[in-house]
């Protein structure tokens, strides 16, 4: 034995060949690739009763979410007993929800903030930019979570929502309007994925040749046109590139949103006009975060896991959707 | 790049100074480019990028100033050399060592265990990459684990940890049932976290250096292995490191992981026999979980202690994020010549 | 003038007589080139200067521009010649430390006090790299039309003008099948053409050439050439050329820089033929440059 493990020693010590080098590696190369398939495996195999139980019925509505996972979680002992049921449409409605509004308004903001950053800010202001965004960028989200549910909930809550809003949502919503709502969470949650698309959107105007913008500007166009017109224009896959990952951030973001939407499974419903954005609410990332201690339930955790395999599976699709957009746009590009 | 002001006539150079000025008679208003030209909508964006470049600096100063002023009127060093302790009254309830320790173990577990396997896979990828779809796919897949939000990873990391396998690494309950959580579990999700930023700095670093370095390393007989362990790695330690920094960044600002994975317990728990490892294997909390406890999202609901700890954490993660920028300033000097 | 040239680069014996021009070098089947009679003065410089920071780039220099006419700039690397040309359209205002002095005007008025981007739809530029648009060949024509008009125009209006600048480029007959196609996949001398089309586009009054054929293959390069010779009736054109050749087949008048001052300035049988000043003659001859 111990001659076997020294003579395996000196083997390893000797220099090594570029064969043996180039398999190790790979072999930890291939790792990366091993972990994906491992997580998507395991989440999916462990999401699988869940998922079964409640067939497409788990994208329904029509229940009260929280009062199904309640039940889920106090499902009697015994295999056979476990309660699945679940109609998690309020939840998936709300990750789409804050989703589409946060990247939507970001998408513009980000553009224009990039814009400014490559052509018209004076000098001093790019050089103070650069460290802002990059700092945005690096707050951890359960600082912003912080600030919001501190400074902006209670200004929210005392300040937007008049007295008799709250009690035109009594009979629907338990716990009334407290100020943590969709409003505070899509505002949150665009500063928060700006900075990311702020950053790859500067660097994918930067790498526009200047000949295209320097072509344009000697043809009479002015800048603000030209920029747009034939960088931004330029630029466009790798624009959706940078949305597509802050979509994914967006969908992904859970422990923010826990602190600030007001964590109720409801639907906030557009035809409630101004209301709608005082209506509190819970994504699908929030409740597996809000379920951490009660994942000792099988079935609790089964369910949790059935809801990170609908996320999971969506940010697939989306970078799928991205890599198919990107496609056309890719037609007019720099050569063949 | 190009300013929009209407530049002074005599330009960057005081007249007095420059013999090439011209005479004060020559002296006249440029006419540039004027707004009045534009159509109203562009008038409009203009307006709207102006104000969306300042908003975002507003922005940042008032985040970074109020953070500054809560957390620093709470602070004290006795808050953050002090364990936590149960107590209903916010005086009483100690500070945040523990989250402190428990983040510092999360950080060293998770870039311990990430930097070794992004550098092999960079190399991997930049000096071998064969077969190509081979080193495609693993680029392709660590964009996807770059992409993939943290409470997927923590999900998959609480599966993979409660297998039988996985026993020794966290607390086994009396029923058999694997616990699955603990730091080595929430470390070996974080490096996850840090993976793609220490991978895409190594490669980057990597493929800046010219070709004739590689080829005179080969010339003089060594091989690629030996190449990219004497020559090329040592020339892209800085880039590991402000990768390494990012992803320490990342990691210490991190909250899904820890609350489902390092075990929800405010002190840290050893957990096992071996002293040292038993820490690792045991449970804790991190500054991001107390934060989060302290809020009136948690259970706590010490506003003064949370600011406080928001406060370090925020610290340290710009001090890891702009750290970076010191030690590639310092590489500045070594620049390779083409 | 001469006294303030600096040193010759090499050693240049005074006494040799001034060399003819070398014989137009071809397959024996090219023509003369064909001089046009001169139009009306276009642009002006009046003793203009181009400063980049405390380097003067351009010194003084004063020169009319005809239309009709064919104005080739021609001298050694770093001379100046396309400072001046960027300066005609006030390109050299996208670099920060550019300054200028001295006059230069368009009909009569100083390009200064004309709002800059209606001067640079007058005064068109093409330039040495073809640049269009990564976009297809109707867009990148139409693309000066569709910025500038105050309603977007709809794209049958923007047809006549696309093929009548096509047409006027020489490009009409090569693309007239499929204007959807992207422009980066045509060839050099097509995409070259495509660049002074969307440069017609606009119907500019005076078009300034940067090189524009020295990235191109020879056919390419003849192509284009005929081209200028035929644009020059409508247009002032100012051609700045490192091939003296070139300059002599296309160009009217020539003015040769050296280090920032106009050394000559005159016909091009003059400045090849019988130049004035030495160091044109050293040029011409190929001592230096």
């Amino acid at each position: 034995m111990g001659r076997r493990l020294s003579r395996f020693i000196e083997q390893a010590r000797r220099p090594w060949s570029d064969q043996r080098a180039e398999i190790v590696l790979g072999a930890l190369s291939g790792l990366v690739l091993l972990t994906i398939f491992a997580m998507v495996v395991f989440i999916f195999a462990k999401a699988w009763p869940s998922l079964s139980a409640n067939g497409l019925g788990i994208l329904g509505s029509g229940h009260d979410v929280d009062k199904q996972l309640g039940d889920i979680y106090n499902s009697p002992a015994g295999e056979k007993n476990f309660v699945y049921t679940l109609n998690a449409w309020p939840l998936i409605y709300a990750t789409a929800l804050t989703t589409v509004l946060s990247v939507g308004m970001g998408i513009f903001i980000s553009l224009f903030a990039a814009v400014f950053i490559v052509e018209f800010a004076p000098e001093s202001l790019r050089r103070t930019l650069n460290p802002v965004i990059r700092l945005l960028a690096a707050v951890p989200s359960v600082i912003y979570g912080l600030i919001g549910i501190l400074v902006l909930v209670p200004f929210v809550g005392n300040h937007l929502i008049s007295a008799q809003r709250k009690a035109s949502v009594e009979y629907v919503l338990t716990g009334g309007l407290s100020g943590a709502s969709l409003l505070v969470a899509v505002v949150i949650l665009t500063l928060m994925i700006v900075p990311i698309m702020v950053a790859l959107n500067v660097d994918a105007l930067n790498s526009v040749p200047r000949a295209w913008k320097e072509g344009a500007v000697a043809l009479g166009v002015n800048r603000w046109r030209a920029m747009w017109s034939v960088s931004v224009h330029a630029a466009r896959p790798a624009i959706v590139a940078a949305a597509v990952l802050a979509t994914c951030r967006a969908l992904g973001e859970s422990i923010m949103l826990l602190m600030v939407s007001g964590s109720v499974g409801f639907a906030p419903n557009p035809l409630d006009g101004i209301t709608f954005w005082f209506e509190p609410l819970r994504t699908v990332a929030s409740t597996i975060i809000e379920g951490a201690d009660s994942l000792a339930t099988p079935a609790y955790a089964r369910t949790m896991y059935a809801l990170a395999a609908m996320l999971l599976a969506s940010c697939f699709i989306l970078s799928f959707a991205g890599w198919l957009i990107k496609q056309p746009l890719k037609k007019y590009g720099r050569g063949v | 790049m190009s300013t929009f002001r209407v530049p002074p006539a005599s330009g960057t150079i005081p007249p007095s100074h420059d013999p090439f000025s011209p005479p004060a008679t020559e002296k006249r208003r440029r006419v540039n480019e004027s707004l009045s030209t534009w159509r109203w909508s562009d008038r409009i964006g203009y307006a709207v990028a102006w104000a969306i470049g300042l908003g975002l600096c507003a922005v940042a100063f008032a985040i970074v100033g109020f953070m500054l002023f809560k957390g620093l009127s709470v602070l004290s060093l006795d808050l953050i050399f002090s364990s936590p302790q149960a107590s209903a009254d916010q005086r009483n309830s100690g500070g945040f060592m523990d989250p402190i320790l428990g983040t510092m173990i999360l950080v060293v577990v998770g870039i311990v265990i990430a930097t070794p396997i992004a550098v092999c896979a960079a190399v991997w990828v930049v000096e071998y990459g064969r077969p190509t779809w081979l080193a495609r796919f693993v680029e392709s897949g660590i964009e996807i684990i770059a992409g993939t939000p943290d409470v997927i990873l923590a999900v998959f990391g609480l599966a993979l940890f409660q297998q039988k396998l996985f026993a020794p690494l966290s607390f086994t309950a009396q029923g058999g049932a694997v616990f699955g959580r603990s730091f080595i579990a929430a470390g070996a999700m974080m490096s996850l976290i840090a993976l793609p930023m220490v991978f895409s700095s190594t490669r980057e670093g990597l493929q800046a250096i010219p070709r004739h370095v590689r080829e005179a390393s080969f010339g003089l007989g060594k091989t690629r292995i030996a190449t990219i362990r004497r020559v090329l790695l040592p020339s892209v330690r800085t880039n590991i490191g402000t990768g390494a920094a990012l992803g320490m960044g990342r990691i210490a600002g991190d909250t899904a992981i820890v609350l489902l994975l390092a075990g929800g317990t405010l002190l840290l728990e050893p957990q096992g026999n071996v002293p040292g490892v038993d820490v690792l294997t045991g449970t804790g909390s991190s500054l991001t979980t107390y934060v989060f406890n302290n809020s009136p999202a948690g259970e706590g609901n010490a506003h003064d202690k949370a600011y406080a700890a928001a406060f370090v954490l925020l610290l340290i993660v710009v001090l890891l994020n702009f750290g970076v920028d010191k030690i590639a300033r310092g590489r500045k000097s070594a620049q390779w010549k083409t | 003038m001469e006294d303030l040239i600096p040193p010759p680069v090499r050693r240049i014996v005074v006494d040799t007589p001034a060399r003819v021009a070398p014989a137009h070098v071809s397959n024996g089947t090219a023509p003369a080139p064909q001089r046009s009679a001169p139009g009306p003065e276009r642009m002006t410089l009046e003793a203009m200067s181009v400063f980049y920071g405390d380097n003067e780039a351009v010194k003084q220099v004063s020169l009319p521009i005809r239309q009709g006419q064919v104005l080739a700039l021609i001298g050694p690397s770093g001379c100046g010649k396309t400072t001046l040309l960027r300066t005609l359209n006030r390109l050299t205002e996208l670099t920060p430390t550019a300054r200028r002095s001295g006059r230069i005007l368009l009909d009569g008025e100083e390009i200064d006090q004309l709002e800059v981007t209606t001067l640079r739809r007058r005064i068109s530029m093409v330039f040495q790299q073809p640049n269009p648009f990564p976009m297809s060949i109707f867009d990148n024509v139409a693309y000066a039309l569709r910025e500038q008009a105050s309603k977007r125009p709809r794209k049958h209006e923007l047809h006549e003008y696309v093929e009548g600048a096509l047409t006027r480029a020489g490009l009409w007959d090569e693309v007239k099948d499929d204007l959807n196609r992207p422009a980066l996949r045509l060839s050099g001398g097509q995409q070259q053409r495509l660049c002074i089309a969307r440069a017609l586009a606009v119907r500019p009054e005076v078009l300034l050439m940067d090189e524009p054929c020295s990235a191109l293959d020879p056919r390419s390069t003849a192509v284009i050439e005929d081209l200028i010779s035929e644009l020059r009736s409508d247009l002032a054109i100012v051609i700045v050329t490192h091939n003296m050749q070139q300059a002599e087949r296309v160009g009217d008048l020539v003015a040769f820089m050296y280090l920032g001052d106009l050394v000559e300035y005159g016909t091009a049988e003059q400045v090849f033929g019988a130049p004035r000043a030495q160091r044109t003659r050293d040029y011409v001859s190929g001592a230096f440059g």
